[in-house]
């Protein structure tokens, strides 16, 4: 609906921020992100970037691109095509403009179509996108923001360069104004950011106001959105990535707990970011400790749960892969630690900055000898808090390694959270033995209570000293043995300790639609926005679908298998080659049917409902 | 006034407090027994009540030790009891930990985690038994066997350059270094004292023999016919000599450390090399005289190396918790649950 003004209401909008790696997008994308969510709109986003650092300038390798979707309505996804393409650069338009959708809006950058970047985004000699017909499907907006930008700074008396580098805050200052918000959220960020350096402050905040002036003044706009807030539940919000809400998790279970909170970790793309979060709360008491490699990570976790701390290891694939013996110690010791796989694309360093759900059959069956554990997967964003949270309260309550498993997709993703206070937050249970629990008043380390749970005790406790090791322990002792039957006593104890858990973790229930629906759609971790989306359009267009996503990978919740005996059709969409499907499959015996891509990308929404739509017309 | 009026008064432990009921299995002969015995002896010695104490391992025959003091401790797994130890000793700097590795453990496997455990200086106690060889797989060469060793795994002999344990801790930024031997008990129970009691990470070498797959690899150091020309004790402040009767001392020239005799009236105690266990460049030329590349035979020196007082890891890691409490304030959780930018939706 276009207004008199030339304003459109919309209930959402799809923005793709598009440049060089150099160009600044993540910041511009997150700072749009964060005044849109602050105004009150729901949003999800997808931030993508190359492996590199620094790839080679104006090149589709070195494509930086930021990818928010906002609205008036509950948004699940970042979105499957964009009504709105920012590109700095040729190699940005190239790359990206295969998701614009017919008629949707381009801005560019006319000062990164020049020769140099048209050659190096690939065009053939004397093609320029900008003048030929070929994007004559789309509204396209031709601005020299790079000159526009230096015009605009040219008395702050920075260096070239410096005038450069902001103007991203001249794109982000004409975004605001074609979406009318307020820049006020990014003059506040802008002036914390450089409370050092203020007339660096000063230069970015008159870049943000000139892009809102010039599209105030040239007119050279067409179009303006309009999108009202979002009627989300009444409460507090703030805005949260994945790994953020990890470490917010971490610090809230060690509080609650009354555990101190250690962590140990090795620097991996893309889980450094909850090491980052950590290291700031040296004055929560937070023990952040970056050891020399993946396995010096986790031993050093393990040795300090063994005195008596709340300990965590994070990570991603290949460093799971270096973990793997460490974590079947862990295991046998039958010590708390909380190991999180923010999972990417794989096998080996493959694609190191895109997410995958490709680890789940690693964190099931990845480490020799019987070496059950409980394994939790985090669905969004905030999510990451509620299931991190979950995972500590497990560990610590049933003296057993977790695995949490995210990705790459929520891990920087973001979206509005309406966050607990702490005393929403449940209680952990955190005992500590002190005295003998043997009737001739010795001690026995490895003598359990009803729910298989072995007693903790920290070293320093007077008249409990004893040894624990990763040889097989005869039961209840812990002396070393190699007792035929008491081994298989032994793995049978530590597995139903784990299948205990089931007792006390929610039943699954449906996400959407009920078990009379045609088809199920079972999901697990990050493609819970993208299943839920598809299932609920496809509800409104009157198909009868339900949607169960699962937090709890092992063990499962235990009205699962009966749910899923109600179902003739259950797809199982993943990214990866079919994980979970293959665990479903041999536990239930149902015939699951998978959807996957191995693509280091989210599915789309329309791919899913195809998909769907695909099944239910075959009958 | 008498400061010692307000220490806790501590039990009186006997080592007998420090050996639990567990068969000690080494093979018979084995060099490891003569070290328990002096670790369990000077345990009563050393202040502390027995619960403070901490044993970690990895795996070889020296990892059974744990097993073998009744205190707290892990066996864990091979190469990582330093890294188990430094998680341990940051988050609970209360405790007294005690590492114990082998040559293959701690040089091999878990190489990576020694160095670096030893530039960032936990207050640990390192014990490595240097047997150059792989006893509990049985006989394979170990990164401290000699080029040319015939073993299961080089049956035509090892062709691998060793680590010189010495130098490497010190090339590693060690802020104590000593070495000692098996069959040396009184010499090993000084050293264990002077680990001990330094702060920081102490790592000490101790030559122990393994009679099943490398025996007497050690003995020149220490049978009675070549003891006295094949070993040099260091003594802190004292000149360098060795031999029958002292009649041998180490003196410098240049920077080459040369033997002279000091009974043919050219050179005196006067001339010698004196022992300064802070000095890390006379260290690091004491850490080359195994090496015996130089041209000259030297005798192997045992002692305290190198000694030095350096912050430790966990005292600046809690000093640096401190002083960002004090000028931040500790948060409390809601405020870290909310963060700095949250808005209302009514």
């Amino acid at each position: 609906m276009k207004t008199e003004d030339g304003v459109i209401e919309k209930e959402s909008v799809v923005v793709r921020f598009s440049g060089d790696s150099g160009d600044g997008m993540q910041l511009t994308g997150s700072q749009f992100t964060d005044t849109t969510a602050f105004l009150g709109k729901d949003i999800s986003t997808f931030p993508e970037f190359p492996a590199e650092i620094r790839a080679p300038a104006g090149t589709i390798a070195g494509v930086s691109g930021f990818q928010v979707h906002f609205g008036s309505k509950e948004i699940f996804t970042a979105g499957d095509e964009y009504d709105v393409l920012v590109a700095m650069n040729a190699a940005a338009l190239k790359s990206d403009i295969g998701n614009l959708k017919k008629g949707g809006i381009i801005i560019t950058n006319t000062a990164g179509f020049d020769s140099k970047n048209l050659r190096l985004a690939e065009y053939p000699d004397g093609v320029n996108p900008l003048e030929d017909e070929s994007l004559s499907e789309y509204e396209v907006y031709k601005v020299n923001i790079t000159s526009l930008t230096k015009e605009a700074l040219k008395e702050t008396g920075l260096s070239n360069k410096e005038l450069e580098r902001s103007k991203n805050m001249f794109v982000l200052g004409m975004l605001y104004w074609i979406f009318d918000q307020s820049p006020d959220y990014t003059i506040n960020f802008i002036n914390e950011k450089f409370s050092k350096s203020p007339e660096l402050a000063q230069a970015n905040i008159l870049a943000i106001k000139s892009g809102i002036n010039f599209g105030e003044t040239t007119e050279i706009f067409n179009t303006r959105f309009k999108i009202n807030a979002s009627p989300q539940p009444p409460g507090t919000y703030r805005s949260i990535t994945g790994n953020n809400a990890i470490a917010i998790a971490l610090i809230s279970a060690s509080e609650i707990s009354g555990l101190p909170l250690f962590l140990g970790s090795y620097p991996i793309t893309p889980a450094s970011d909850i090491l980052h979060e950590l290291s700031k709360y040296k004055h929560s008491g937070v023990r952040t400790f970056q050891a020399e490699d993946e396995i010096a990570a986790i031993c050093s976790a393990i040795g300090a749960s063994y005195g008596g701390s709340l300990s965590v290891t994070t990570t991603s694939g290949p460093g799971m892969s270096l973990k793997t013996e460490a974590l079947g110690l862990a295991t046998i010791l039958e010590l708390p630690l909380v190991v999180i796989n923010i999972q990417r694309g794989g096998p080996s360093t493959g694609l190191p900055t895109k997410t995958e759900q490709s680890d789940l059959l690693q964190a099931m069956y990845g480490r020799h000898g019987e070496c059950p554990l409980p394994i939790l997967a985090a669905h969004s964003p905030s999510d990451c808090f509620d299931t991190v949270y979950e995972a500590c309260k497990l560990t610590v309550e049933h003296m057993t390694p977790v695995i949490v498993l995210s990705d790459g997709y929520i891990a920087n993703g973001s979206e509005p959270w309406k966050f607990p206070t702490s005393n929403d937050l449940p209680k952990i249970n955190s005992v500590f033995t002190d005295m003998p629990n043997a009737e001739d008043g010795t001690f026995l380390p490895y003598k359990r209570d009803e729910n298989f749970v072995r007693p903790r005790v920290k070293p320093g406790t007077k008249g409990l000293e004893h040894r624990i090791g990763g040889l097989e322990k005869a039961n209840e002792t812990g002396d070393i043995s190699y007792e035929p039957h008491n081994h298989e006593l032994m793995v049978n104890l530590r597995q139903a300790k784990v299948d205990k858990i089931a007792d006390f973790i929610p039943e699954a229930k449906f996400d959407t639609g009920s078990e009379d629906s045609e088809l199920l759609v079972l999901g697990w971790g990050s493609t819970y926005g993208t299943i839920k989306t598809a299932v609920l359009e496809l509800i409104s267009e009157g198909y009868n679908v339900s949607h169960i996503h699962l937090r709890h990978m092992n063990p499962f919740p235990k009205n699962l298998g009966m749910l899923l005996m109600k179902f003739k059709n259950i797809l199982i969409p993943e990214i990866n080659n079919g994980q979970l499907i293959k665990i479903i499959r041999d536990k239930y015996l149902v015939p699951a049917i998978g959807l996957n891509k191995i693509q280091g990308l989210p599915f789309t929404t329309a791919e899913i409902k195809n998909k769907i739509l695909e099944i239910l017309n075959k009958k | 006034m008498n400061e010692t009026n307000n220490l806790p008064v501590l039990e009186k432990l006997t080592y007998k407090d420090f050996a639990p009921d567990q068969d000690v299995k080494w093979c018979p002969g084995c060099g490891d027994y003569s070290i328990l015995k002096q670790v369990q002896g000077i345990f009563p010695e050393l202040g502390k009540k027995k619960e403070e104490f901490v044993f970690i391992s990895g795996i070889g025959c020296s990892s059974r030790f744990p097993y073998y003091m009744d205190t707290y401790g892990m066996h864990s797994i091979h190469g990582r009891a330093t890294a188990i130890a430094a998680g341990l000793k940051a988050s609970r700097p209360d405790l007294d930990i005690w590492i114990v590795t082998g040559d293959g453990d701690a040089m091999s496997i878990g190489g990576n985690h020694l160095i670096h455990t030893l530039r960032k200086n936990f207050n640990l106690n390192i014990l490595m038994f240097n047997n150059e060889i792989y006893g509990l797989t049985k006989g394979q060469y170990s990164p401290t066997s000699h080029v040319g060793l015939v073993t299961k795994s080089t049956p035509f002999g090892s062709i691998d350059e060793p680590f010189n344990p010495a130098e490497l801790a010190l090339g590693a930024k060690s802020t104590f270094f000593a070495r000692s031997l098996d069959r040396d008990p009184k010499h090993m129970k000084e050293i264990l004292l002077k680990a001990h009691e330094h702060k920081g990470t102490s790592f000490v070498e101790i030559y122990q023999n393994c009679p099943v797959f490398n025996d007497g690899t050690f003995f020149i150091y220490s049978e009675k016919g070549t003891k006295k020309e094949e070993s040099l004790y260091l003594e802190e402040g004292k000149p360098l000599i060795f031999g029958e009767n002292n009649c041998k001392g180490i003196k410098f020239d240049g920077f080459k450390p040369v033997v002279v005799d000091l009974t043919d009236g050219k050179n005196s105690i006067n001339d010698l090399w004196v022992h300064d266990k802070k000095d890390r460049i006379k260290a690091t030329i004491l850490a080359s005289f195994a090496n015996g590349s130089n041209g000259t035979h030297l005798p192997r020196p045992f002692g305290i190396f190198y000694s030095i007082d350096k912050p430790t890891y966990e005292e600046t890691m809690m000093h640096q918790i401190e002083e960002v409490t004090k000028k931040k304030g500790k948060p409390n959780l809601d405020e870290i649950l909310s963060g700095d930018k949250t808005w209302v939706i009514a």
